[in-house]
């Protein structure tokens, strides 16, 4: 498996307006956990390790 | 005169005076100065394979404080070869059930289960001086039987010098200096190394800017035989983590993590700790205090372990944080590495250069000890907030979901180290199982009359299931022994199967002394076996 960077999810706006939603009303701690959390879900629904660290790259870069 | 540096449980080996105080100096091919368990455990093994050795200890015993109370299958293994085993497992106290809490919550439990088919637990608590004794006591048993071996107490190494192909120690005792000579010296003298100073090797790490509170208590309480481990521990002032562990005669280890700026005095005074313990254990628990220390660490290691006829062992080569029971467990590894080889070396079976590989594979272990147990102190201390947030996130999810669990680090308990693509490995067949490949240690089995390890010597043996075993009995003078095995009779749990054949019929393994597993073919090979174990010994090239 190699990792997407092409355009993947359906309705972008409106995955952006729950990624969004999920943050509403929480303090920036709350916000900054609720982040870890995430990742740590979504890193190990993908598992593959090649594809997570061509992940953290991409994000490094920016 | 000689400093008291700490009090002992035991008084094992009292000061006498020696004819070879008055005399020139003495020879002697080895001299270990430690007594501790990585020193014992190296006079033991040398002295039961016949090789004369001195162990100079400056105390006249087994220091007090429970110390490392963790020890791995591994190093009980080691300790059944030496006869020691069954002393350390009779008193030893068994868990298998772990709990871990983030503040007052549980977030999960989990349960070690010994795999079946292994003579030894995965892990058994017991203090450290009950450990040092049962060495002790091994070797009276052994020096009963003529081993070599003699232990000098209240011999403390003041100065040493090295000449070609010899040291002169200048030792002081209660009755005054004098020297002796050693062709080998083997430094066990711990993480503070009095040897490493005086040959200004260095000693490089990383710096843990942290300080931990061991309490132990006696205590009858009804608390269950688990680990309990808390991160962020809902107790008043009891720091950033906290470790409640059972150990023998109804102790219980109590380790907080109190941060880096402290006052040591005042966290040790009694009434400080017992405030902590009651805050942990509650209202109306009754209890002694047993003992208390505050440690810091550090983990590092020397860059080589062999200078020569220096050869360094346990903490005064490597360091380790306490988590995942690294320190003591890997300094009897590396005993059970060097004996065989200095034995070899000083019999002149086996040339000088087998000693490097001592330092290769030992400091390929202390590097895995190193990472792991460096990785379970970041996770218990987060360096950053970031490092907070995710550690935070983990044991939050980890309630909820099995996912996250295994991201949970509050140590990885010790297992061998396997030395992989080091020097002395031999071939591999393809089709074996991995867990037993060249460099692995042997992993036990039952079979129809005990367990595996128990027909493991200590010296080179060839291994053969279900095939001829090659007619050797010796290379170049080195001992072989054979065991031959046959899967239908001798396996009555399929554990050897399982692990030394795998899907394949038949197997010849050679196993060096340390139970190592040292090449393994599918087929019977007299001429396999001999150039394995020339390169084994440090004497092969490749085959």
């Amino acid at each position: 498996m190699t990792l997407n960077l092409e355009p993947n999810i359906a309705d972008p706006d409106g995955f952006y307006d729950e990624l969004l939603q999920a943050h509403e009303g929480l303090s920036k701690s709350e916000s900054d956990a609720l982040n870890a959390r995430l990742i740590l879900v979504l890193c190990n629904h993908i598992g593959d390790r090649d594809v997570l660290r061509n992940a953290l790259t991409a994000a490094r870069k920016g | 005169m000689v400093d008291v540096r700490y009090d002992i449980a035991f008084k094992l080996y009292p000061y006498e005076k020696v004819a070879a105080q008055e005399a020139t100096a003495q020879r002697h091919p080895v001299v270990i100065v430690g007594g501790g368990p990585i020193g014992m455990a190296c006079a033991l093994d040398l002295g039961r394979k016949g090789t004369p050795v001195l162990v100079l200890d400056d105390h006249e015993g087994v220091g007090q404080g429970s110390r490392a109370i963790c020890f791995a299958k591994r190093t009980l293994e080691i300790a059944d070869r030496l006869g020691a085993g069954d002393a350390m497992v009779d008193k030893g106290v068994q868990w298998n059930v772990g709990k871990v809490f983030h503040g007052p919550d549980r977030v999960f439990e989990f349960n070690l289960q010994p795999e079946p088919g292994h003579k030894r637990p995965a892990f058994i608590n017991l203090q450290q001086p009950y450990f040092e004794k049962f060495l002790v006591d091994a070797v009276r048993d052994a020096q009963a039987q003529g081993a070599p071996i003699e232990i000098r107490g209240q011999n403390a190494v003041t100065a040493m010098e090295r000449h070609g192909d010899f040291v002169t120690l200048e030792i002081d005792t209660p009755d005054g200096p004098y020297t002796l000579e050693a062709d080998w010296l083997v430094a066990c003298d711990g993480a503070r190394s009095p040897i490493r100073d005086m040959m200004g090797l260095s000693f490089d790490g990383r710096v843990f800017e942290d300080n931990f509170l061991i309490a132990d208590v006696k205590m009858t309480a009804d608390f269950p035989t688990e680990r309990w481990f808390w991160f962020e521990p809902p107790f008043k002032d009891s720091g950033q983590s906290a470790l409640l562990h059972k150990q023998p005669d109804d102790i219980w280890r109590i380790d907080f993590q109190l941060g880096w700026d402290i006052d040591r005095e005042k966290e040790l005074d009694p009434a400080n700790v017992r405030a902590r313990v009651d805050a942990m254990l509650g209202d109306g628990v009754d209890y002694e205090l047993e003992w208390t220390s505050i440690y810091t660490f550090q983990c590092r290691r020397m860059k080589e372990f062999r200078h020569g006829n220096v050869i360094f062992a346990g903490d005064s080569a490597h360091q380790v944080s306490p988590f995942g029971a690294r320190g003591a467990n890997s300094g009897i590894q590396d005993t059970d590495n060097l004996a065989w080889k200095l034995d070899l070396v000083i019999k002149g079976l086996a040339p000088d250069s087998l000693l490097d590989s001592y330092s290769a594979e030992r400091a390929h272990g202390a590097d895995e000890n190193i990472l792991n147990s460096s990785r379970a102190t970041d996770f218990l201390t987060p360096k950053s907030e970031t490092s907070k947030i995710f550690r935070n996130a983990v044991l939050y999810l980890a309630r909820q979901h099995a996912f996250a669990r295994p991201l949970v680090n509050s140590g990885r308990l010790s297992v061998p180290c396997v030395y992989d693509d080091m020097p002395l490995n031999g071939v591999d067949a393809p089709g074996l199982p991995e867990g037993t490949r060249p460099g692995a240690s042997c992993m036990d089995a039952p079979l129809d009359e005990g367990f595996l390890l128990d027909r493991l010597p200590g010296k080179f043996m060839i291994m053969a299931i279900n095939t001829e075993a090659p007619k050797i009995t010796e290379v170049d003078g080195v001992p072989v022994g054979t065991l031959s095995l046959r899967t239908e009779s001798h396996d009555p749990t399929g554990a050897l199967v399982k692990r030394y054949l795998g899907e394949t019929e038949k197997a010849l393994y050679l196993i060096r002394p340390d139970q190592h597993i040292a090449a393994r073919w599918t087929r019977s090979t007299a001429q396999g076996v001999r150039a394995a174990l020339l390169r084994a010994i440090g004497k092969g090239a490749l085959q």
